[in-house]
């Protein structure tokens, strides 16, 4: 009976050490085997960031010409001033916008500057006085009696960041010091969402992370123009000629491109990285049949027609094959012979001047009539022609700045903004293109790294490298050093993390990586564990219930006894 | 960890079973032959045929009461107006089919009649859908737009000062019909419908020109450089095309037609300055050149085998599938990770698996491919090449490489490229060679070639029911019209050089243009026909070259150097390869240079490589053999080996197949796997003596491989690829093989499992053959007995 009872003993010890054999070291063993790599992600920076409190400071400075400032305001108008304005744009996204404003008075080489004939010398010569850095803007405030601006006008924009506002009826100013910054500041305000942002340029720049409530048709067209940000583009024109027989095209595009495609160009290089190429395609028809208007003697184009023109065109352009930036296209189409003059006509039916369309995120297409160049049918065919490049590249580069979003919007009453030079973007244009592509390139980054985050949540099976987890961690940290840098009113610096953002997040988000495993559902793998589970698991666990029930018994047993 | 140790068991039973299968062993029997002599220096020869008429236009003496006919035909007045256009041709035409009873036309003529009538008569067909087409719109059409119409006819008619109204009226429905004819192909352009979608969404706009940037427009913005101060003085002929169509009559019966587009531009790609305005030149390929340094580029893609022994040597030889090799410049610093790169884009751009070179099958060949242009580059490092041989070619890749020739398929002789016609042929092969060239014979200057060539046999004695005779209209589905107006040559010519005296075949319509040119090491003659000449026209404003063969067989020139290559051996685990190369020259030996790439998984036992010929061994006076390392690269073995005079050279090599993972497989495992064919690239002894210089203008076909010496010629010779079967394991098998694995793991973990847990009890004195199990286990552990 001792021998049994031995025997049972070392049973239950056999089974209890398979036991924990089987879970010391066979569950790890499996466990680690099986599981995939997964690296440590910043989930709670990345949580914080789609909680998303952008706040947007501009320094202001607004200067008072002498004759401006009644001697008792001039002591007692404060040094800086701070305004701000918060605004809810939905769940997730809050903005404050603030406004720093530092007033002083002019000194005297700035007041000889406002003493030039016109507003557009004086904007150069305060210019070269003090070049003001990138997002800020300066207010030069000049008397009611000031005759540097022109009759009914109140504000001037230069080319530079400055604006010159005129102070207005001293009656309506009052005297009081708070009167007049009271006076002032609306006027100041609204000078600077013209000249840096406004809440629509904003919200609509946010339009990647916040669905915007539909609002007017002609608003929501003109936040679709524009193409989306990006590193870099492609521009690329191409000279369409119908019919090589009738006539053979030259157009002088690289003289072109370098005199006013360049120097657009290049004041945008901030921003992102241009390249610039051109084709001619021959045979390349447009997608519709142009009606012959009689009354014109012409063929016409109509508006509704206009989105079936592309088309057949579209399936030549091709892609650029080297890169994988956005491409903007351009489109110079010659009608032949037989089908000139051709004109587009807009939605009322009356011509357009320009001669050009353009489709939004697309490019634009110029129809260019040669139909005086063929001397009536004397000149044997094809006729050799240059085209005027002048009139075409003012036609692009018009549609260009519509395509990268530099439309100003129409200035309110009693504004008069200079109209751009020789660069073709004046200098506050530039800002205000940086601070929408700034916060839209950090609502496209926080979005893709949130939902980046939320998709390696959900697959648990997705093995995340290194790499990966260091992009995403560099995404987070330009990010943050944007969202910081937006605060702190720098806007070069917060236009360049944001562009390290979004590239880290896309790289990130569409490594190769990500997708090299199979993924298989839990219940398959489970079924081919069974076979190996099951008959494993099922004695050691009888014979543990066994060895508890007995261990209970025999408590059991013993408390009987003890009774 | 279950699961791996379950694989390990599984393969180990796979390999137990592995089933032995003989392969079938080809052989041909070499044949030998004579030569042909001739000797001399190569000219370029247009002679007129001697019953040629002097005037241009009625240009066959062939036909004279056809043409007689003709002229009766085409009304007088006409004639006067010098350039007759289109619409006057269709006109003709019309008459022509009006009065459509020949007097008495001879047999011959009465057929050929027939031919051209079945040509015409299917032209007419097309154009009357579309008239059908026409009228059907023409009927919805509002009145607004019969007004239009004849406001039109009105104005054009001011315009042109022609005469009749009908006349006119043709004109519209001429344009009319072309641009529709223009909208039904472009609609057959496969990305139409997802653009069509596209632009349904997108807003289109007119743009509002603000006075502003018309008036900034106007004004030149640099001070420096105003670009209407210096003249547009375009360079007068920056770029150049040439279109060019070989037709060779081969004695099969097959036809062989070979088109080649070249484009020179005289831009200069190596340069720092980058190049991005594009004007013939394909901008897609040139971007692509441009941003990843490419020297060299040249890719084919090959639907079927070309025979060399039934068909002769091709103008440019391709192997079946995929090919691509690339010379980098040197400043290349990663040039892996730039092919890499690169494959992904052209496969891209040429819409086939490209993406699937990867470094198991690219190999850097020492010596076998050198740079085609100029520039003498020896650093083999900066060379890549890669075959696909299980790369299938159709349609989707001829659109694409259509849409780099500047004329795309509109005009010249890139009409006839339709793809219903090609593909349904014996060989076709489409290849693009870039390569940058001399400008001028001091070579100062380099430009940029790009070749596009296409080949293709058709298979016209099956198909014509025994009918040997073929015209562009059998083979194309077309005719020629015109020629690309960008071309600044655009020629058709046909290979005569079997039929001096027409007792061959006859040629229709006869051309008075004949040219010499030496290619492929013999002298060949063609009869030219130059389709920027009115003349080659003819009257019908359309070329449809007809040729009836007249003798059933001819003597075809034996070519000089030809090979085969096969698997041999049985069973699935080991295999020997043999590569026999023909030298048919009847008294000189030449070099050749042989390259097999062949996969990681053939393992080539390189000490068994044995060269011999003519029962001797001949030792190969340079190998480069780099091993293969498995899943990185694949084996290389490049020869110089000498052909004795009328010889068969055979190399063997014997090979293990491996056994690959289960992920390695393909998706039709049993098919086999591919090893792309050898190449045998070889200076052939010339019977006639080449032309070294490379700058003369030559036609295209004779000029693509650069001649340095006029005793020999360049040759490829590609080898048939193999299709090698792997030991293939029964898919369905791993999950099966899991659970019985498992099941027998836990079998025999239970029985154990038992033994050790259990308490067993002495109940009869003879133990039973449990206990005696269990005393034996008790025994060796030490614990006391039952």
């Amino acid at each position: 009976m001792a021998t049994a009872e031995v025997e049972r003993k070392r049973g239950q010890l056999a089974a209890l050490s398979i036991a924990v054999v089987v879970v010391l070291v066979g569950v790890p063993l499996w466990w680690r085997t099986t599981e995939t790599y997964r690296a440590w992600l910043p989930v709670n920076q990345i949580n914080e960031l789609a909680e998303l409190q952008l706040q947007l400071s501009v320094d202001v400075e607004v200067v008072f010409s002498r004759g401006t400032l009644m001697p008792e305001q001039q002591k007692k108008v404060p040094f800086t001033r701070t305004q701000e304005e918060a605004q809810k744009v939905d769940d997730d996204t809050t903005l404050r916008y603030r406004y720093e404003s530092k007033y002083r008075t002019a000194n005297i080489m700035e007041e000889d500057a406002l003493k030039q004939p016109t507003a557009a010398e004086a904007d150069l010569s305060l210019h070269t006085l003090s070049a003001s850095p990138c997002g800020s803007v300066v207010v030069y405030v000049i008397p009611e009696t000031s005759v540097l601006l022109p009759q009914g006008v109140d504000v001037y924009i230069g080319h530079r960041r400055t604006a010159v506002l005129r102070m207005g009826a001293p009656m309506s100013v009052g005297k009081n010091h708070k009167q007049l910054l009271a006076h002032l500041e609306p006027r100041i305000t609204q000078v600077v969402q013209v000249m840096s942002f406004s809440h629509t340029d904003i919200t609509a720049a946010l339009s990647d992370r916040v669905r915007l409530s539909p609002g007017s048709k002609e608003s929501l067209a003109d936040s679709m123009r524009s193409f989306k940000s990006s590193p870099g583009y492609e521009i690329t024109f191409s000279l369409l000629n119908p019919d090589p027989k009738s006539h053979r095209l030259d157009w002088d595009i690289e003289g072109a491109v370098h005199s006013y495609i360049q120097p657009l160009l290049t004041k945008l290089a901030p921003l992102a990285n241009f390249s610039i190429d051109s084709q001619i395609l021959y045979y390349a028809m447009l997608g519709v049949n142009p009606r012959f208007d009689s009354s014109l003697e012409a063929y016409t184009l109509n508006a509704d027609s206009l989105a079936h023109v592309i088309n057949p065109v579209e399936a030549r352009l091709g892609s650029n094959a080297a890169s994988s930036n956005p491409v903007l296209n351009f489109l110079l189409y010659v009608p032949d012979a037989h089908h000139s003059p051709l004109y587009i006509h807009d939605h009322q039916k009356q011509p357009v001047a320009s001669n050009a369309f353009h489709s939004p995120r697309w490019g634009g297409i110029m129809v260019y009539n040669v139909n005086d160049l063929y001397g009536r049918g004397e000149t044997p065919l094809p006729v050799n022609i240059n085209i005027n490049m002048e009139k075409v590249m003012g036609v692009f580069l018009a549609q260009l700045r519509l395509m990268l979003g530099v439309q100003s919007s129409p200035a309110p009453p009693g504004f008069l903004v200079e109209p751009c030079g020789g660069a073709g973007l004046a200098d506050w244009e530039l800002d205000r293109l940086m601070w929408s592509r700034t916060v839209e390139n950090v609502a496209t980054a926080t979005t893709t790294i949130t939902s980046l985050a939320q998709l390696l949540d959900q697959i648990g099976n997705i093995v995340i490298n290194d790499n990966i987890a260091s992009q995403v961690s560099s995404t987070v940290t330009s990010l943050q050093l944007a969202v910081a840098e937006l605060e702190a009113g720098n806007l070069g610096f917060a236009l360049q993390y944001s562009k390290e953002a979004i590239l880290a997040s896309e790289r990130a988000f569409f490594d190769p990586s990500l997708l090299h495993l199979l993924y298989f559902p839990d219940d398959q793998k489970f079924a081919i564990y069974i076979p190996l589970f099951l008959p494993m698991c099922v004695p050691i666990l009888l014979s543990l219930i066994k060895i508890a029930s007995e261990a209970r018994q025999r408590r059991k047993l013993k408390q009987s006894k003890k009774d | 960890m279950a699961a791996r140790r379950c694989l390990g068991l599984w393969f180990f039973l796979i390999t137990l079973c592995v089933v032995s299968t003989g392969a079938d062993v080809l052989h041909t029997t070499p044949v030998t032959g004579t030569e042909s002599s001739a000797a001399g220096t190569e000219t370029v020869v247009a002679r007129e045929l001697p019953e040629a008429p002097s005037d241009p236009g009625e240009h066959t003496a062939a036909e004279p009461t056809r043409e007689g006919e003709q002229n009766d035909r085409t009304r007088g007045g006409e004639q006067t107006l010098g350039q007759p256009t289109r619409e006057e041709e269709q006109e003709q035409e019309k008459t022509r089919e009006g009065e459509q009873t020949p007097a008495q036309p001879t047999r011959e003529e009465e057929e050929e009649e027939e031919e051209q009538e079945q040509t015409r008569g299917e032209e007419e067909f097309t154009r009357e859908e579309e008239e059908e087409e026409l009228t059907r719109e023409e009927e919805e059409l509002t009145t607004e737009e019969e007004e239009l119409t004849r406001e039109e006819e009105e104005q054009t008619r001011e315009e042109e000062e022609l005469t009749t109204e009908e006349e006119e009226l043709t004109t519209e429905e001429e344009e009319l019909t072309r641009e529709e004819e223009e909208q039904t192909r472009e609609e057959e352009e496969e990305q139409q419908t997802t653009a069509q979608q596209e632009e349904q969404t997108k807003r289109w706009e007119a743009t509002e020109l603000e006075e502003e940037h018309v008036h900034d427009a106007a004004v030149p913005p640099l001070a420096g450089d105003p670009p209407a101060a210096d003249p547009p003085s375009p360079p007068p002929s920056k770029d150049d095309f040439q279109e060019e169509l070989v037709i060779r009559p081969l004695h099969s019966g097959d036809i062989y037609a070979s088109f080649q587009f070249r484009t020179v531009w005289d831009a200069d790609f190596m340069g720092d300055q980058k190049v991005s305005h594009y004007r013939l030149f394909p901008k897609s390929l040139g971007q692509v050149i441009t941003k990843f340094s490419v020297r060299e580029l040249h890719i084919s893609f090959t639907q079927g085998y070309w025979r060399t022994m039934q068909w002769g040597q091709p103008y440019l030889p391709s192997p079946p599938g995929a090919e691509l090799w690339v010379w980098f410049q040197d400043t290349v610093t990663d040039v892996d990770g730039t092919w890499k790169e690169l494959t992904n884009v052209l496969s891209g751009i040429f819409c086939a698996s490209l993406n699937f070179i990867d470094s198991t099958n690219t190999v850097q060949p020492s010596a076998s491919f050198k740079p085609l242009g100029i520039g003498n580059v020896t650093d083999h490092s900066f060379l890549r090449y890669a075959t696909l041989p299980r790369e299938i070619v159709c349609t989707e890749n001829l659109t694409p490489w259509k849409k780099l020739l500047p004329c795309g398929s509109k005009a010249g002789l890139s009409v006839l490229l339709k793809s219903e016609k090609l593909f349904h042929s014996t060989f076709h092969s489409q290849a693009v060679h870039v390569r940058p060239v001399c400008q001028d014979p001091q070579c100062r200057t380099t430009s940029m070639e790009l070749r596009q060539t296409l080949n293709v046999v058709f298979d016209l004695h099956t198909s014509g029911q025994g009918k040997r005779e073929w015209s562009l209209f059998k083979m194309f589905s077309r005719t020629l019209t015109e020629a690309c107006p960008l071309a600044s040559s655009s020629k058709v010519y046909v290979d005569v050089t079997d039929n001096p005296q027409g007792e061959q075949f006859e040629l229709s319509p006869a051309t008075p243009l004949l040219t010499q040119a030496v290619v492929l090491g013999d002298r060949r003659t063609y009869s030219v026909y130059d389709l920027t000449q009115q003349a080659s026209f003819g009257s019908s404003r359309s070329l449809n070259m007809l040729l009836r063969w007249k003798a059933a067989d001819g003597e075809m020139l034996r070519p000089l150097l030809h090979s085969e290559r096969y698997v041999a051996g049985y069973g699935l685990q080991a295999g020997e390869i043999h590569t026999l190369i023909y030298n048919h020259h009847p008294y000189r030996a030449f070099p050749v240079l042989l390259l097999s790439a062949v996969p990681w998984y053939l393992r080539l036992y390189i000490h068994t490589l044995t060269v011999s010929s003519k029962g001797k061994d001949n030792r190969p006076s340079y190998i480069h053999y780099q091993p293969s390392k498995d899943r990185e690269r694949p084996h290389l073995l490049e020869m110089l080996l000498q052909l004795p005079p009328n010889s068969v050279t055979e190399v063997t090599v014997e090979f293990e197949r491996a056994l690959l993972k289960w992920t390695e497989y393909t998706p039709d495992p049993n098919h086999g796997f591919y090893v792309g064919s050898s190449v045998i690239s070889a200076l052939v002894p010339s019977v006639v003596a080449m032309d070294t210089n490379s700058t003369l203008d030559r036609p295209l076909f004779s000029s693509f491989f650069p001649c340095k010496e006029e005793a020999s010629y360049f040759m490829r010779v590609y080898t048939e690829p193999l299709l090698v079967n792997l030991p293939t394991p029964d898919f369905s098998m791993p999950y099966n093989v899991i659970c019985l694995t498992c099941t027998v793991v836990a079998v025999g973990y239970g029985s154990l499992y038992n033994l050790l847990t259990r308490t067993f009890q002495v109940d009869e004195p003879s133990p039973g053959l449990a206990k005696r199990i269990a005393n034996v286990i008790r025994r060796f552990r030490g614990v006391p007995l039952l």
